[in-house]
């Protein structure tokens, strides 16, 4: 199942026995351990299989270059599930008994969320890894985002400003009772208010639920203009079957929003022509012009075959080998592994990276965001080679990305090519 | 009398370690496992109270256990209440949580007394999941108060409280055992009907366990937000809780109050073990396959092994 | 909350084949419980097992329900190997056993949902079918053909297992022996052995059930947690040993599941079993239909 993982959790468990080992931090004398957990299974396995593989680039191009500050790079990862419960255990563990000194966090918000306390206590820095206003509560100075976005109005703005165009009056919110979820929620209702948009219909769904018929019929039933579902993987899958089902009426303007998992290949490949008339977040769509990203996509397609996971890799592992180039130009900057001296640098510095420039904010978000909004057309179903080429996702927002129009109302842009 | 002096020397004597430990360079892991083997003493002790004792087989420990974390929670982050007043407090609701549930469902018999405390377990869940204060179903995160001198990091004074939670509800089950409500309890488990009709109060007797046992439950789970520095629904009422409490008396001996605190101290220091070492889902095959082994084949546990051994070695 | 008569007749109609459903799931406990008082925790465990021996078939190329139906047969023979060795091991030993005998079954469903994670890993599992993705339109409304199918096949097992039970020579036998043990072992007949039917048919029809389980919705090792629940409430509903109660109690759960999801929020329908199975035990421990 998980070779490398064993390989590692061997080599720890003599240490983990030796319970008197004392407390001091040991460097090792030629390796720097970076440890994080990632969501190899679960709800966001199929991401995190993906954004593990361009980590892994990384950590083999560094170490090519020799290393950091002349010391090999080790990543440990273990799997997390995607279950917020096991964090906690796994960070204490890569602290105290891996003795790791830089920490990444897991890929998304709800296996992120528990551990920011943590993290925070014992003053180290993270790196984010697409999660989505994680450190809006607990405010660590310390943590600094990879992905695209900042606040919910980076993330909604566009969806909103597509169904207002439309002429769109009403909303219907669909959210999963997660933390990321929850927090784009809070963000987008408030949004919703301020620009004369009604809520008609506003459900929290336990994020274990499967079947989802029983809501998309009650979302039919108050006739919205416009559909904003924030979900994970495994109900955003679901939700898009329902409604392929038994369909969400044909007042709809726009659907969808901030459905994590439509980026993965898997899905878009099994969901097919299902996916057509969703209208929908993303980071990366073929035809965006990030320094070096082709270069990157080209060569991470002839690992993931490798590793038997997502062959375009357009969503994470872009931004995930961004995580390594930010940590690389930080500590060739400040000269060592201290958090606080990584932390102030990167709080004043920009970085540049395969995605682009990146500058954060106070609370380690993107301080320029640049999320797309874009809307599925013509896709059909079984066929990976479609994605590759610009089209499939028509970029609607932001203006300097865009690529077309929406179709609205969402039935008919369901079958338009 | 002897034997009381001997025991209250240990329980000194097991309590310095602790403190000792914890102020010594010991690595932090340590503290972090140590916390959750001593959290399934008071666990398994608690149980066994009800369980072993007057063999009603409760199958909602995640619920008890839950609430004091829950009830903890709250406090917290309502008034900044300090740990012992949390504990307190959680103590006191899953106590009388415990003393509802025996009211409602103590007549019941054997596996329907079970279902009815899963069922108990599930309800109690969805209202905190359908509670947006402690968090919902998305959880909360919680930052932890600085923390008491002498202790040099929160997780060793958590270590600490825990061992002294442990060791209090060893002594109150041992009391339990030895006294007039322990035989009292044991007619019922033995045959109910009897018990009843010579004179033992057996509905007060019955509900005085049920309440004292999810009142340590509770006990045991306050601390665990604090010691997460996180709480959400889904794992804090989990059935796992509900089997390692289950588990760990039986395997260990269920008639003595030393039987739980064999079964936790092996069957939680091995789950330890294996997830640092091998995986997290091994922990339940573990206690799964341990369980289904002494029942078939030793169901006096090892206690009652270790009597056999020493019967036959006289 | 937003109400509308077409929303509730909705929310009756799939209560309805959703209902059906979980009788369908809960049918072999009303065997193995209700009607041969094996404290059998392990059912909805072994169901989730049964799903995804139907999603490795139906990986091979078989339908779903095909699949269902060829497993019956090998789980009739875990059944009676399971009820032998709790008989054994703890039946015959009397009522102290009792307890024990309940930890068994936890702690075998324990193993089995960990046996599966170990297996397959925590992921959702699916397949594929001709009826699972598209509706019947009627009218106005649009009713799943994966449910018509599920609902189809539940009636069919509700029926022929309580045919099978009342007319059939060894299904008398079976309900003889929850009615009357020691009357039927002075007639030459040997309980042991028609318990051991009995509890093989309960596993068979479990295979089935856990074919239909992921025919409806992505199934994953837990899910047995969410099914315990389900299936004890219908079975307490209905009142041990009774087959027809089993179906009516079925809908009525599905129902009433179905108007709190829509009207309440779907926070609150996971406590609608268990908080129906805490009523009954409460009112009426008996059933509707209980002896």
């Amino acid at each position: 199942m998980n070779f490398t993982r064993r390989k590692v959790l061997g080599a720890v468990g003599a240490g983990a026995l030796a319970a008197s080992i004392p407390a001091r931090r040991a460097f090792s004398q030629n390796i720097v351990k970076i440890g994080m957990s990632m969501p190899q299974t679960g709800s966001l396995g199929a991401g995190g299989q993906a954004a593990l593989v361009a980590l892994r680039m990384w950590v083999e191009d560094v170490n090519k270059k020799g290393g950091l500050l002349g010391r090999k790079v080790e990543l440990i990862a273990y799997d997390d599930q995607t279950n917020p419960a096991n964090t906690p255990g796994i960070y204490t563990k890569l602290l105290d008994v891996d003795k790791v000194d830089l920490l990444i966090a897991p890929y998304g918000t709800v296996p992120t969320a528990p551990i920011m306390p943590l993290v925070k206590q014992r003053g180290k820095l993270l790196m984010g890894n697409f999660s989505f206003q994680v450190n809006h509560k607990v405010q660590h100075d310390m943590w600094f985002n990879n992905s695209p976005w900042n606040d919910a109005s980076s993330w909604s703005d566009g969806f909103f400003a597509a169904g207002k165009k439309a002429g769109a009056k009403t909303v219907a919110f669909l959210a999963a009772d997660q933390e990321f979820a929850q927090n784009l929620a809070n963000g987008a209702r408030k949004l919703a208010q301020q620009g004369g948009i009604k809520t008609v219909y506003d459900q929290n769904y336990p994020p274990t639920t499967t079947d989802f018929s029983g809501l998309i019929r009650a979302v039919r039933a108050a006739r919205p203009d416009i559909v904003f579902v924030m979900s994970y993987p495994n109900d955003t899958v679901a939700i898009v079957r329902a409604v392929n089902e038994i369909g969400i009426g044909s007042g709809v303007k726009l659907f969808g929003g901030g459905m994590v998992g439509l980026q993965f290949t898997p899905n878009m490949v099994n969901l097919g022509s299902q996916l057509n008339g969703i209208v929908n977040y993303n980071s990366y769509v073929p035809g965006i012009k990030y320094p070096g990203v082709e270069e990157f996509l080209a060569r991470y397609a002839k690992k993931a075959a490798e590793a038997k996971v997502d062959p375009l890799g357009f969503y994470l592992p872009p931004f995930n080998y961004a995580i390594g180039q930010i940590l690389e130009q930080a500590t060739q900057a400040v000269g060592s592994f201290d958090d606080e001296k990584l932390a102030k640098w990167l709080h004043a510095n920009e970085v540049k990276t395969i995605v682009g420039p990146i500058r954060w904010d106070k609370s380690g978000e993107w301080a320029k965001p640049r999320v797309i909004q874009a809307q599925f057309r013509g896709v059909v179903d079984k066929n990976l080679e479609q994605w590759r080429k610009p089209g499939k996702q028509v970029v609607i927002y932001p203006e300097e990305y865009k690529t077309g129009e929406v179709i609205t109302p969402f039935e008919k842009a369901r079958r338009a090519k | 009398m002897r034997a009381h002096g001997i025991y209250w020397i240990a329980v000194a004597v097991l309590f310095a370690a602790a403190l000792g430990a914890a102020l010594a360079p010991v690595n932090e892991y340590f503290f972090y496992a140590a916390f959750v083997v001593l959290q399934f003493v008071v666990l398994a002790t608690a149980w066994n109270i009800l369980g072993g004792y007057a063999g009603y087989v409760n199958f909602g420990t995640g619920a008890f256990f839950a609430i004091g974390a829950y009830t903890a929670t709250v406090l917290f982050k309502w008034l900044g209440a300090p740990l012992a007043v949390q504990i307190a407090a959680g103590a006191a609701m899953s106590g009388l949580l415990g003393f509802g549930v025996g009211l409602l469902t103590l007549r019941l018999r054997g596996i329907f007394f079970a279902i009815a405390t899963v069922a108990v377990t599930f309800i109690c869940e969805t209202l905190m999941i359908n509670w947006r204060y402690v968090g919902g179903a998305t959880g909360l995160q919680l930052e932890r108060p600085p923390v008491l001198e002498p202790f040099e990091t929160y997780t060793r004074m958590l270590f600490v409280v825990m061992a002294l939670l442990a060791l209090g509800a060893v002594s109150i089950a041992r009391y339990v055992q030895v006294s007039w409500i322990g035989r009292g309890l044991r007619a019922i488990r033995d045959t109910e009907e009897a018990a009843e009709a010579s004179g033992v109060p057996t509905l007060r007797l019955k509900l005085f366990a049920c309440t004292l046992s999810g009142a340590l439950m509770g006990a045991a789970g306050a601390p665990m937000p604090m010691y997460l520095s996180f709480i959400e629904p889904a794992s804090s009422f989990s059935l796992n809780y509900s089997i390692n409490a289950l588990a760990m008396p039986m395997i260990g001996g269920t008639a003595h109050w030393i039987g739980p605190v064999v079964g936790a101290l092996l069957l939680a220091s091995t789950q330890q073990i294996v997830t640092v070492t091998i995986s997290n889902e091994l922990n339940v095959m573990v206690v799964g396959v341990l369980l289904v082994l002494f029942v078939v084949l030793a169901p006096d546990g090892i206690v009652g092994l270790f009597k056999r051994w020493l019967r036959s070695s006289a | 909350m937003f109400f509308s008569w077409d929303l509730l007749a909705e929310a009756v109609m799939f209560g309805v084949l959703l209902g059906s459903f979980y009788a369908a799931v809960s049918i072999g406990l009303s065997v193995s419980f209700g009607l041969l008082d094996v404290p059998n925790v392990a059912h909805p465990a072994v169901m989730v097992f049964g799903s995804y021996c139907t999603f490795v078939l139906a990986g091979w190329g078989l339908d779903p329900i095909l699949a269902g139906l060829v497993l019956m047969v090998p789980f009739f023979v875990l059944g009676v190997l399971i009820y032998r060795f709790y008989y054994e091991a703890f039946e015959k030993r009397g009522t102290d056993a009792a307890v024990r005998g309940l930890a068994f079954f936890f702690g075998v469903a324990f193993i089995i949902e960990v046996g599966l994670i170990l297996a397959f890993g925590v992921d959702q599992r699916l397949v594929q079918a001709e009826y699972i993705g598209s509706s019947l339109a009627l009218g106005d409304y649009r009713i799943p053909y994966r449910m018509l199918v599920a609902f189809g096949v539940a009636l069919l097992l509700t029926f022929s297992l309580s045919l099978y039970l009342s007319r059939s020579y060894i299904g008398r036998a079976i309900k003889a022996v929850a009615q009357d043990e020691p009357a039927l072992r002075l007639m030459a007949a040997d309980p042991v052995r028609i318990k051991q039917w009995a509890f093989g048919i309960a596993t068979g029809v479990s295979a089935l059930a856990g074919a239909m389980l992921i025919v409806v919705g992505p199934v994953e090792p837990a899910l047995d947690r969410a099914y315990i629940g389900r299936t004890f409430c219908v079975v307490v509903l209905a009142g041990l040993g009774s087959m027809t109660g089993t179906l009516a109690a079925g809908l009525i759960l599905g129902i009433a599941e179905q108007i709190v999801l829509i009207f309440f929020g779907a926070s609150w329908a996971p406590a609608v079993a268990f908080g129906l199975l805490l009523v009954v035990l409460g009112i009426r421990p008996q059933g509707l239909f209980g002896r």
